[in-house]
């Protein structure tokens, strides 16, 4: 009674994802799938449950051999996923998305709501879910939305549970209520794969860690023995520093002055509601607060990517409300976006190209029309050598990059002249722990020299450790203000979730 | 006041939300169309003169209903109306009401044209209304086609072709065969290039675009060799029976809605038909939910055991079968012969249809008979004579079909994988 992977491979073109890995997971046993971003384990998962077929190695559950082929067959078997990226259609209620591929029907095919509505409250009621089978998805907020896929795997009766990163999306007291619900997985007899890159939440929860590195499995480790400083050096494969080192913040002027900033998203909704916050030079301020309450759209518009509704926004007493984004970045304003490869950098062009995306209209990178490469060449190679970037050399696209070293060409290009004010979103996110560590370091000397530093994150850790001061953002509005110095994961966490927030 | 506040000036800065801006500009519009009413049809229409609208065909059961009234009272009773409207449009209160504000404009604002052109003189109100339903069945199909694609994430701009070359199938086949052939075949030319799209776009992953444009230069260039090489000198293959009206009993006796509705061809109420199954097909059952599932979320859809190639495959062959019978239509009841190249873009309306419908079965419904009007005025307004040129009124559908995809439509959402090839690893 196990589920069992042998000697899985996985070959991508130029990458093996997995090189021979074997796990197995018996009932009622959670196991969690440890190792950073690109070490293998999503790939893993995603050929249990049927979406890659693996190049060797096969899956058994009960000893028996399972086709490799598609997801209806790994469901059948009774493996189910609860992926990182929800597998829900926005636009259709909770029960239609439960039921989708089992609809319960009658006469030529009319889906009986009733029948698909009892099925979503039996297990909402069995394990305590509290979901309602008639709202719309993209209504409800996205920690219920992962107790809607937890439903639909167990409507499709799973006995094995894959969770994808499903800490990632949440606050911490979601984490907590969501280790409950998978705590009752488990002694209802369901075997429960985790995977994630946060080592407490590994420690927390898991019978058994197993580590991935570079699609190897690396070993396993016992939570109740092993230390987080051990499971980082297994990960990583070096000693870590996981603690960021900075002194203490003496903040200066204000630098970044917003009031009462009304940004509306693409769907017209008003995602910033009225922000007020100031960022002094020699600060370090970051927002924290679960994805989606507005954060995107606030950097984009301090930025000049997105028009605001109402309100201003000043840096050094300017007011740059509705500049361009070219005219505030000449300002000194340096931006690590969100989405690196959406907005960051220029995913066909060579690491030089996108090293001057930000200058290459100016001398020294050209006169009138004509652009002088070789300047830039010379540039480039300085940064990439300044700020340890890997790469063979500068003129290859900046795509066969690593996410790091592609997040480093970023912070090379923007921090790279006279920075008054940082705005840096996700500034780490999928990125490994190596470049993490120095990107960090980066930040904080940017802070060191005197600039400002803005710092929007949706992970927790991240903003607890890099901040002097922390903003909290819920639906639109700054819902707490913290001392980093003195602020506890808990507070910050019932502020994110809108319960309050000492403002001190 | 914080601190902020007296470090820097500052001054009340709020910008318009998009919504209160198109209030605001539809307001303004139909604040100038009303002046316009009252300028042209009020004060144009000469004093005492009465429209007669007629109500009934020669054919109806009740004969000689007729509704008269006086141009100029009308029409500045309009004009009145609209600049209210406007006005109230430009207060920006009730932002929902923007649309309805100007589709009732709109509406008025053909009323008093055509009694304004009708002065002195009658105008069959009926026959211009049973025309919009008849000059909208094509566009309303062509609709239905797209939704059809688009609802599983095939973008289909072939469906020109598709008409095009199902009318000519239509045509050949039935004057070879007979009618049942002509239909047969018409639907089966659909299908078939639904197929080609579906294996260009899902195999291949070709640009959804390109394969479409592919299909309607295929359509054009082959239907119009072979009615160049063939039916000129074969006549005999260019003459179709034409299928007549089934005159519903009882229905069909019902003043105005009677000639409107009920007095047409099977592919009329066809349509009808269509409409309300895909309607309730779409939103009441399995087939709905898994195909608009496809179209929204195919990797949702697949990690739910539904085979979204199938599911495309399936959905673009159906579509292409609906444009077939709109093609049908075309060749055997409308015109009733082939000529080169007779859709004249009526599929690219149909496209437009669609978007204006916001991609619901009513909607495209309520879109085709915009199209069918305007088209409808052209041509009972052209037989009245007045002194507005026909090149003009030609142009008029299609300046409607433009005004109403780019002002009024306003921002809408397709299916969020629209267009999107979905490519397995």
């Amino acid at each position: 009674m196990t589920l069992e992977l042998r000697g899985i491979t996985k070959r991508f073109p130029g990458v093996v994802a997995n090189d021979d890995v074997s796990l197995s997971v018996a009932p009622g046993e959670i196991i969690a799938l440890l190792g950073e971003n690109g070490a293998g384990k999503t790939t893993l998962m995603n050929i249990l449950f049927g979406l890659y077929s693996p190049d060797e190695g096969e899956v058994l559950i009960d000893g028996k051999q399972l086709e490799l082929s598609n997801p209806s067959a790994s469901i059948a078997a009774g493996v189910g996923m609860v992926h990182q990226h929800f597998m829900l259609v926005p636009v259709f209620t909770v029960a239609e998305n439960v039921v989708l591929g089992l609809e319960p029907t009658e006469a030529l095919g009319w889906i009986d709501k009733d029948a698909a509505d009892a099925m979503v409250r039996e297990i909402s009621d069995r394990y305590n879910l509290a979901v309602d089978p008639d709202s719309m998805v993209e209504d409800i907020p996205v920690g219920v939305q992962q107790r809607v896929e937890i439903i639909k795997v167990l409507v499709r009766n799973a006995r094995y549970i894959i969770f994808d990163e499903p800490t990632a999306v949440l606050t911490p007291q979601e984490v907590e209520e969501f280790f409950a619900i998978v705590r009752g997985l488990k002694e209802d007899g369901k075997g429960v794969i985790f995977i994630s890159h946060k080592l407490n939440e590994a420690l927390e929860i898991a019978d058994r860690i197993v580590v991935l590195r570079d699609g190897k499995s690396v070993g396993e480790a016992n939570p109740k023995t092993a230390t987080e400083n051990q499971l980082a050096e297994m990960m990583v494969g070096r000693p870590v520093e996981l603690e960021v080192q900075k002194g203490l913040a003496e903040p200066g002027k204000v630098v970044l002055s917003v009031e009462n900033l009304v940004v509306l998203d693409d769907r017209d909704h008003r995602t910033v509601d009225g922000v007020t916050f100031q960022v002094r030079a020699n600060e370090v301020v970051g927002i924290a607060g679960v994805q989606g309450n507005g954060q995107t759209e606030l950097v984009e518009s301090l930025t000049g990517m997105r028009p605001s509704l109402a309100g201003h926004v000043f840096v050094d007493g300017v007011d740059v409300t509705e500049w361009s984004p070219r005219a505030i970045h000449k300002l000194g304003i340096a931006h690590i976006p969100e989405d690196r490869q959406e907005s960051g950098l220029v995913l066909q062009f060579t690491v030089a190209e996108n090293m001057v995306l930000d200058s290459y209209y100016d001398r020294p990178y050209s006169r009138g029309i004509q652009m002088d490469w070789d300047v830039a060449a010379h540039s480039s190679e300085r940064l990439v050598d300044e700020y340890d970037v890997k790469t063979s050399r500068v003129d290859v696209p900046v795509s066969d990059l690593s996410g790091g070293n592609q997040q480093k060409v970023i912070v090379a290009r923007e921090f790279d002249r006279d920075v008054k004010l940082v705005v840096a979103s996700q500034p780490t996110r999928g990125v490994d722990v190596g470049s993490i560590e120095y990107i960090h370091k980066r930040i904080i000397e940017q802070r060191d020299e005197g600039a400002a530093v803005l710092i929007v994150s949706s992970e927790l850790d991240e903003v607890m450790a890099l901040s002097d001061r922390i903003l909290v953002m819920f639906k639109g509005r700054i819902a707490g203000e913290f001392e980093g110095a003195t602020a506890t994961t808990t507070e910050v966490g019932l502020a994110m979730l809108g319960s309050g927030g000492s403002h001190d | 006041m914080t601190a902020t506040a007296e470090l820097f000036e500052t001054e009340a800065r709020v910008r318009a939300t998009p919504e209160e801006r198109r209030s605001t500009i539809v307001g303004i519009v139909l604040i100038a169309l009303g002046v316009y009413v009252f300028w042209a049809f009020g004060l144009g229409s000469g004093a005492g003169l009465d429209a007669r609208f007629n109500l009934s065909l020669q054919t109806d059961r009740f004969q000689d209903l007729s509704w008269v009234v006086d141009a100029r009272t009308l029409s500045i009773l309009v004009a009145v109306i609209i600049v209210g409207l406007g006005i109230w449009r430009v207060t920006r209160s009730a932002l929902s009401w923007t649309n309805i504000s100007l589709a009732i404009g709109f509406g008025l604002f053909s009323l008093a044209f055509l009694a304004w052109a009708a002065a002195g003189g009658q105008f069959s109100l009926v026959g211009m209304l049973r025309s919009t339903v008849l000059l909208s069945v094509v566009v309303v199909l062509g609709a239905l086609t797209g939704l059809m694609c688009e609802r599983v994430g095939i973008i289909n701009i072939g469906i020109e072709g598709q008409l095009l070359a199902s009318a000519f199938a239509a045509v050949v086949l039935s004057s070879a065969f007979g009618t049942i052939a002509g239909l047969v075949g018409a639907l089966l030319t659909g299908g078939v290039l639904g197929l080609l799209l579906a294996w260009l776009t899902i195999r291949f992953h070709v640009d959804q675009i390109i394969a479409g444009v592919v299909i309607n230069f295929l359509a054009l260039g082959l239907t119009s060799l072979m009615t160049a090489r063939i039916l000129t000198d074969v006549q005999t293959l260019n003459a179709p029976e034409r299928i007549s009206a089934i005159r519903i009993p009882f229905l069909a006796d019902i003043p105005v809605l009677g000639p409107m509705l009920f007095d047409h061809s099977f592919f009329v109420y066809g349509m009808f038909i269509l409409l309300v199954g895909l309607h309730f097909g779409l939103f009441y059952t399995r087939w709905g939910l898994r195909s608009r599932s496809v179209g929204e979320h195919p990797k949702a859809a697949d990690t739910a055991g539904i085979n979204v190639y199938w599911v495309r495959y399936r959905n673009v062959v159906l579509g292409g079968m609906i444009a077939g019978f709109g093609g049908a239509f075309l060749g055997l009841s409308q015109v009733a012969r082939f000529e080169e190249n007779m859709t004249g873009g009526i599929g690219f309306i149909g496209l437009a249809a669609m978007i204006f419908g916001r991609w619901l079965p009513f909607g495209a419904l309520g879109a085709g008979l915009v199209f069918g009007f305007s088209r409808a005025v052209q041509q009972k307004v052209s037989i009245l004579g007045i002194g507005i040129p026909s090149e003009f009124l030609l142009m008029l559908p299609y300046i409607v079909v433009i005004v109403v995809v780019a002002g009024v439509v306003g921002k809408t959402r397709p299916p969020a994988a629209d267009g999107q090839p979905y490519i397995k690893q």
